[in-house]
């Protein structure tokens, strides 16, 4: 196992007792507790973690967090394997398996490296404008492209791990743990408010766990932070959350927090799931999310070893590790200063500090110079030597304007290069809450202006680059969002905060090479997309010269880092090349998520039965247990049939027909949807929403009814019972019972408020067993001793109370089937026993259970219909040739306009015919089509289509229904149904295939 | 397809080509012309179409190429192809229910198979088929409806088992048991995706070829009409530009415009969110669609699974949805691709989709004499892109109903021959 | 997810509501007397401004009763709340101020 070559001997708030042993690429390699892999990677000198995604060229790691575009690794295998995670993000842990991505056969021979050499044939957007021809090859040149593209493998199989999600309020929700939401927080806690404060790091602190120049009340800035966290770990409101991301901020201060929960133990836990989406809407928003560094772009700025300066310097302090002993810094502020005397404290031999400014002044200047660092004022890299690892720059000094060179170049040795380019204030959240950026010219960096929602940016994210000042700030915000919630503030006082100043800034965004951007080597603007300098001046030379047509011409801030390191260069280089300011070239609107975010923790709660409600029946036990077989309907699931030992489904289905025919059949029918309606005005409500009249239906009879959508449409169709002069009990459809209740509810309060009527859906209170077929009667008889049966005292369409098996029950005369039929309704915790009762007092009449199949062709048998399948939205009443039920005389009911437009009545408008094959066997496809004349092939006129088609054992034939166009004048018509393969000619006829007199009906 | 119009050109643009980039190469790249120019607004124009964004930009093409319209303004009040264009999930298909949808979207595929050449721009239109799946008894029912229908209009389908779905998708989860499970589907081999973008671009370099003017940056604040009502021109951000064609095809803000010139139309604009994944190695290759679940699965060629949904259920013009319809979009991925869920989000957007209560375009004279529209493709008008562009071109060149865009007039609304593919089919992507 | 103070539960999460378009279109009184034209303004056309709406919502996993809110339809800010039978703030400029107007 190689040794933690640089690994310093003392320092970092790594557990030195703790060594953990992984792999990557297979090589094992030790690291201690509270590393991240890309520390320990660096620790044991490894630099070269990856192959870029466009050419291939060699990557190492760049930054220290989550801005980190090149390091991305393949977690884990199997089922648990993760792609393109960042190595500056993986928590350490014993036995983590990592490999790099994108290369083949090994990270340090890539063959896809070849692109390199072919390099300018690549230029952005290549791809537009070749591979057209032939055109029958670009399936072959997509294969390609797909497999050398995508980075990092999906798993396996099925994820394993569990996810969930959180619903919180809050206060004040502060978003970051630096000095800033740390003060913030602070303030907004010992004022009593509930806070929630989350990092995205596994410790808070923020930048301050990666300097060591900075004291706060006298101690270093990390006992600070540990004080804090400690008192805010005492407070009962104050909920901390580590590992976890703000990443989303939605409308009215709505936020999502993805936390990791076990993801750094390598291993899930039974208890916790794996990861929390936090769902959070907070009265305030404290947005503390700091600064990312800017990289500087100069020629062949991608080897491995050339990395953020902050990055550097954090590597050092925080995880005790040197990237290397040989630093080289190029800095445009004084902050490079600081990783220089970090580095050098720790042993390494800076080799220069390159100073874009041309004078520098100030203490660090002299530090360095005191500390024997050679200070190259006004110079630029102009170049970089090394394959899989920085071995030296060249540099030269820069014309006053920083534009061109004024010297000869150098040669400086060097295994590591810090670039300090100025910070980026990360104003992700702010954009995506829809607050103004504003462009600062005098920091170059786009800061948050006009806020959208309740919320307030402090410290680094709202351009604060002194620690003081972001404490400062963090408190202020913390009392003014609490004392706007009305608590009482109280106020903790701002330490005194001893800090390195960051000095004047110099900000170039091209540093000037010996030659023209795009001759010679490469100037990276995005690593992970391989998006140089030269790519962005060629799409604005193209034409593309908003940001949105550049980025997506040459795919620059689209990487898996959304931009956080590329987009602010890309935007300046493109403006410096257009000649305009940055913000006339544009802002990017940042949108969730911060961070990529699994899709697990979004959705993987919701799966399994927890994707979607099933409803099921009081008889659904019944069911079960008879072997019943299910369909769904809508939400429900509804015994579809009830095979016997080796029967097929047709078998099984003609049997039960057969028996609800010719003896008595049980069907449950609970699914069907049950309003009950009240009130005075009850009768003309229903007046309104059904086509045919309502007012004079006598108490205790039932009547079909159709209700239409304002445009003349069927909706839905049901019968309805009066059950007293201002009380009806309506059915609906199974599906459409949720949308006839919201319809009715909707006239009721916003057009007819005046009128007195209340709805209740009492669909789940009653159970519903309907009993058909000529021997019912005597089996309900035997079980209902208190209703006289009689077809002269309970007539058809007649409803009346009794008792059935000694269950209170309301049982209904009507008929779906034809056939002599009740519909017995129970209330719901009845209906299982009364279902069992049924069953056991009809056994020797043979009862059978029936599903929605039989169901389907006993009322087909009959031509009903069944609205949503003989219907389709297009539909009206006269279509269906059901003129009958729509009122001439009532002055208007909801639809009776709309059916009066003129395209409602045409005659070639889709009619409800049956249809009868010529071959009595055979059963008509349901959609298939029907036509006029048949054409040896496609395209052909189609008239309409197959709704309904069975085998109806009652006929002895196959039946169908159809909507066809124009089709009640056809009657008795040719027409065909051609199909693959095959011609089915059919003979239009009436929709009532069976006892057309209806002389069944009363038993 | 000859009358779809070929590039009279080039007027001075050298073509696309692997030579052509090779040729470059030897010069750093540093002397491509500007796939199109950005010229300032001329005073007036023989047709202003209105949104630079796909259709508007094929429109421009087309009254160009087919038409020998040429002096013609796009005025685009931010970058082309910066709506809808550039913020869907680029399901390109043609099988609808309805005999009407049926003609334009085929119209559109045929215009497709070859537009890459046609434009000399790799569109990158990809047909790797497009399955719909079916999830209940209910749903294969339907299914079988629209295969017949869709067959016996002369375009491609095919019935695919639950074997044959798993076979062409082996990530789909084919667990019988769960709520929803994969019964079945169909297959539009024909239909696939295509790369946004360039779709814009492709249009904007070719039209510009041919002498049309794309303004960008330039925002129609009103419109000029003379004493008898007719269009006269438009009051622009820019000042005024003179027409007496003028065809609107915004998208989202067609509402916004048709109050402008005076009228109403029956449309809403709704968010439609989408996302996509970080890129990983391929692992689907088709576009799966399921209306019971609600979301749409593709995977771009640079590796991201792109996913998209349905709408809002409210008015919105702020290119943003509310979170919930993510996370079903997302529980949907995970219950039907179970390997989705430790892949990441990359990045969710939202676009400004114009819906009709239809769910049919209009693409029709308006009340107002001179002044076309064509808007209310809802959520699925990427597809349509050169059809409605080709249809439109010759709605607003002749003044006449173009035969295929005839079902689609604004009157359809009053006498109530809708062609509902919402009623009928579930949702229409 | 916007949140919406329902008039009679307080404020909900979007999610809990259903939409129901522009407010304060009435149904005719006499339906039959409208002409076709209108009838398909009631059945389908709809102000759709991006701006101040005054619109329907119903809290349908709560009271489920049906009241009005203005609301931007770019900013999505909530500018006004109020019942079945009340009227928008004529100051927002969204409509009838009375059932008259």
């Amino acid at each position: 196992m190689a040794s933690q070559s640089n690994r310093l001997a003392a320092g970092g708030r790594v557990d030195r007792r703790r060594p953990l042993v992984f792999r990557f690429d297979g090589r094992r390699l030790q690291g201690y507790a509270g590393d991240t892999l890309a520390s320990a990677l660096l620790a044991n000198d490894v630099h070269l973690v990856g192959r870029s995604f466009k050419y291939h060229r060699p990557r190492g790691i760049l930054g220290l967090g989550s801005e980190e575009p090149n390091a991305l690794i393949q977690l884990g295998r199997g089922n648990r394997t993760e792609p393109n995670l960042r190595a500056t993000q993986i928590e350490l842990f014993d036995g983590l398996d990592a490999h790099s991505q994108n290369r083949w056969p090994c990270l340090r021979f890539d063959v896809g490296a070849v692109n390199s050499a072919f390099h300018r044939l690549f230029p952005a957007g290549f791809y537009y404008k070749t591979f057209m021809w032939p055109a029958s090859l670009w399936s072959t040149y997509e294969e390609v492209i797909r497999h050398a593209a995508g980075l990092g493998r999906a798993p396996e199989g099925p994820d394993p791990d569990r996810y969930e999600r959180m619903h919180a309020h809050c206060d004040v929700l502060i978003a970051g743990g630096g000095p800033a939401g740390l003060a913030a927080a602070l303030a907004a806690g010992r004022s009593g408010a509930r806070v929630i404060l989350a990092d995205e790091q596994a410790e808070f602190g923020g930048s301050l766990l990666g300097d060591d120049d900075v004291t706060i009340g006298g101690t270093p800035a990390v006992d600070w932070v540990a004080e804090v966290v400690a008192e805010l770990e005492s407070m009962p409101e104050v909920t901390l959350l580590r590992r976890s991301t703000v990443n989303g901020y939605y409308d009215h201060n709505y936020l999502t927090i993805a936390e990791r929960v076990t993801d750094h133990l390598g291993v899930g836990l039974p208890t916790v799931p794996r990861q929390r989406l936090w769902k959070v809407r907070a009265a305030r928003v404290v947005l503390a999310t700091g600064a990312i560094e800017r990289p500087l772009v100069f020629r062949d700025n991608d080897r491995p070893g050339v990395m953020l300066s902050t990055a550097v310097r954090g590597y050092a302090i925080r995880y005790g590790v040197l990237a290397g002993r040989h630093p080289l810094i190029v800095t445009g502020n004084d902050d490079g200063y600081r990783t220089a005397f970090a580095l050098a404290d720790r042993q390494a031999r800076v080799a220069a500090i390159v100073d874009l400014r041309a004078d520098p002044t100030g203490s660090v200047v002299a530090e360095a110079r005191h500390r024997g660092i050679e200070v190259l004022a006004g110079h630029s890299v102009t170049a970089t030597h090394g394959g899989r690892r920085i071995e030296a720059a060249e540099i030269a000094p820069m014309t006053a304007d920083g534009s061109g060179l004024a010297g000869s170049t150098r040669t400086l040795e060097c295994d590591v290069i810090a670039m300090a380019g100025g910070f980026n204030p990360t104003v992700h959240l702010f954009s995506q809450s829809r607050g103004k950026l504003r462009w600062d010219s005098e920091r170059s960096a786009f800061l948050p202006g006009t806020s959208h929602e309740a919320e307030v940016s402090v410290g680094g994210c709202a351009g604060t680059d002194s620690v003081a000042q972001a404490i400062k700030d963090g408190i202020r915000a913390g009392l003014e969002q609490v004392r706007a919630l009305g608590h009482t503030a109280r106020q903790p006082a701002a330490p005194a905060v001893e800090e390195h100043g960051q000095g004047e800034t110099r900000t170039l965004w091209l540093l000037p090479s010996t030659q023209p951007v795009g001759r010679k080597g490469k100037h990276f603007v995005d690593f992970q997309n391989d998006v140089t300098a030269a790519d962005l001046m060629l799409a604005t030379r193209e034409g593309y010269r908003s940001i949105e047509h550049v980025k997506r011409y040459t795919t620059t801030g689209m990487g898996t880092d959304q931009g956080k390191t590329s987009n602010v260069n890309a935007l300046a280089i493109v403006g410096q090349s257009l000649g305009v300011d940055v913000p006339a070239v544009g802002t990017t609107t940042f949108r969730a998520p911060y961070t990529p975010t699994t899709i697990g923790a979004y959705g993987g709660r919701d799966v399994g039965h927890l994707f979607a409600p099933t409803r099921t029946t009081a008889m659904d036990p019944w069911h079960r247990a008879n072997g019943a077989k299910f369909e769904h309907v809508g939400d429900w699931m509804r015994a579809w049939y009830y095979p016997k030992a080796g029967e097929t489904f047709r078998q099984a289905v003609d049997r039960e027909v057969t028996v609800a025919r010719n003896g008595v059949a049980l069907l449950d029918a609970s699914t069907l949807g049950k309003i009950d309606i009240r009130g005075t005005d009850a009768a003309e409500f229903l007046n309104r929403v059904y086509t045919n009249a309502w007012a004079k239906l006598g108490v205790g009879r039932c009547r079909y009814g159709f209700m239409l959508k304002e445009d003349g449409m069927v909706m839905d169709d049901g019968v309805t019972t009066r059950l007293a002069d201002d009380h009806f009990h309506m059915t609906t459809t199974t599906g459409g019972a949720g949308r006839v209740m919201n319809w009715l509810e909707e006239y009721l309060q916003t057009e007819w408020p005046e009128m007195d009527v209340r709805l209740t859906s009492v669909t789940e209170q009653w159970a519903v067993a309907s009993i058909c077929g000529p021997k019912c009667r005597e089996l309900l008889g035997r079980l209902c001793p208190d209703i006289d049966l009689g077809n002269d005292a309970f007539p058809f369409m007649a409803m009346r109370d009794g008792t059935v098996a000694g269950i209170p029950a309301r049982v209904f005369r009507i008929s779906f089937t034809g056939e002599l039929s009740f519909e017995i309704n129970v209330p719901t915790r009845y209906g299982l026993a009364l279902w069992e009762a049924l069953m056991t007092a009809g056994a020797d009449l043979g009862i059978t259970p029936y599903g929605t199949e039989a169901m389907h062709v006993l009322r087909a048998e009959k031509g009903f219909i069944i609205v949503g399948q003989d219907t389709d939205g297009s539909v009206t009443p006269l279509d269906l040739g059901m003129d009958w039920i729509v009122s001439k005389t009532k002055p208007d009911f909801i639809g009776k306009r709309g059916l009066a437009r003129p395209d409602l009545h045409k005659p070639d408008r889709k009619q409800l015919v049956g249809l009868l094959t010529e071959d009595p066997i055979f059963v008509l496809p349901e959609g298939g089509h029907v036509v006029e004349a048949v054409k040896p092939k496609p395209p052909m006129a189609m008239l309409g289509h197959v709704t309904s088609s069975y085998f109806s054992p009652s006929a002895g034939r196959s039946i169908a229904m159809a909507l066809v166009k124009g089709g009640h004048a056809r009657k008795g018509q040719t027409l065909y149904v051609p199909l693959e393969g095959r011609t089915i000619p059919v003979t239009v006829a009436d929709t009532v295939f069976f006892d057309p007199e209806g002389s069944r009906r009363d038993g | 397809m000859a009358e779809a119009g070929r590039r009279r050109g080039p007027t001075g643009k050298p073509r696309y080509s692997i030579l052509a980039l090779a040729r470059n190469a030897l010069s750093y790249h540093e002397n491509w012309q500007a796939a199109w120019r950005s010229p300032e607004p001329k005073p007036s124009y023989d047709a202003i179409v209105v949104g630079g964004g796909g259709h508007g930009l094929a429109t421009a093409y087309y009254l160009a190429s087919v038409h020998g319209i040429r002096n013609v303004a796009v005025l685009e009040k931010g970058w082309i192809g910066g709506g809808n264009t550039g913020r869907n999930t680029t399901i390109i298909r043609s099988n609808y229910l309805w005999d009407e949808s049926a003609a334009i979207y085929e119209h559109a595929l045929k215009l497709w198979e070859g537009l890459s050449q046609e434009l000399n721009f790799n569109l990158m239109f990809s047909q790797r088929g497009v399955i719909t799946l079916a999830h209940s008894e209910h749903e294969l029912k339907e299914m079988r409806r629209r295969v017949e229908a869709i067959r016996l209009n002369g375009i491609d389908t095919e019935v695919l088992s639950t074997a044959d779905v798993k076979k062409l998708v082996p990530i789909i989860n084919t667990d019988q048991g769960i709520r929803h499970p994969v019964m079945g589907g169909f297959i539009q081999r024909r239909g696939g995706t295509a790369r946004h973008d360039a779709v814009a671009w492709g249009y904007a370099r070719a039209a510009d070829d041919l002498g049309v003017d794309i303004i960008q940056n330039c925002e129609v604040t009103g419109f000029l009409k003379d004493g008898n009502g007719a269009i006269e021109g438009v009051e622009t951000s820019r000042g005024i530009i003179r027409s007496k064609k003028i065809g609107c095809v915004a998208a989202g803000h067609s509402a916004v415009l048709a109050d402008l010139a005076g009228f109403k139309l029956p449309i809403q604009a709704r968010p439609l969110q989408a996302l996509v994944s970080e890129p990983i190695k391929p692992v689907i290759d088709t576009v799966v669609m399921s209306n019971a679940v609600h979301m749409y699965i593709s995977q771009s060629d640079k590796g991201e699974l792109v996913l998209g949904a349905g709408t809002d259920s409210y008015n919105s013009y702020a290119q943003r949805g509310s979170l919930n319809i993510v996370e079903h979009q997302l529980a949907a991925a995970c219950e039907l691709y179970p390997i989705v869920s430790r892949l990441r989000v990359l990045r969710t957007w939202g676009g400004i989709v114009d819906t009709c209560p239809d769910a049919s375009p209009i693409v029709s004279t308006t009340p107002v004499d001179g002044l076309y529209f064509n808007c209310g493709w809802g959520t699925g008008g990427f597809k349509a892109t050169p059809g409605s562009g080709h249809v439109f071109a010759d709605l607003m060149a002749h003044n006449r109903p173009n035969p295929i865009a005839a079902p689609f007039t604004l009157q359809r609304f009053k006498g109530g021959y809708l062609i509902d593919e919402h009623g009928a089919a579930g949702v229409a992507h | 997810m916007m949140l919406i103070p329902c008039p009679w539960c307080g404020p909900r999460d979007d999610s809990e509501f259903a939409y129901g378009n522009q407010a304060h279109i009435a149904r005719p009184n006499d339906p039959l007397a409208t002409s076709d034209q209108q009838w398909a303004e009631y059945l389908y056309f709809r102000d759709n401004p991006k701006g101040p709406f005054a619109e329907r919502w119903m809290h349908a996993a709560g009271c489920r009763r049906w009241f009005h809110v203005v609301r931007d339809t770019y900013s999505h800010v909530i500018l006004q709340v109020y019942k079945v039978g009340e009227w928008p703030d004529p100051a927002l400029g969204v409509g009838p101020a009375s059932k008259e107007s």
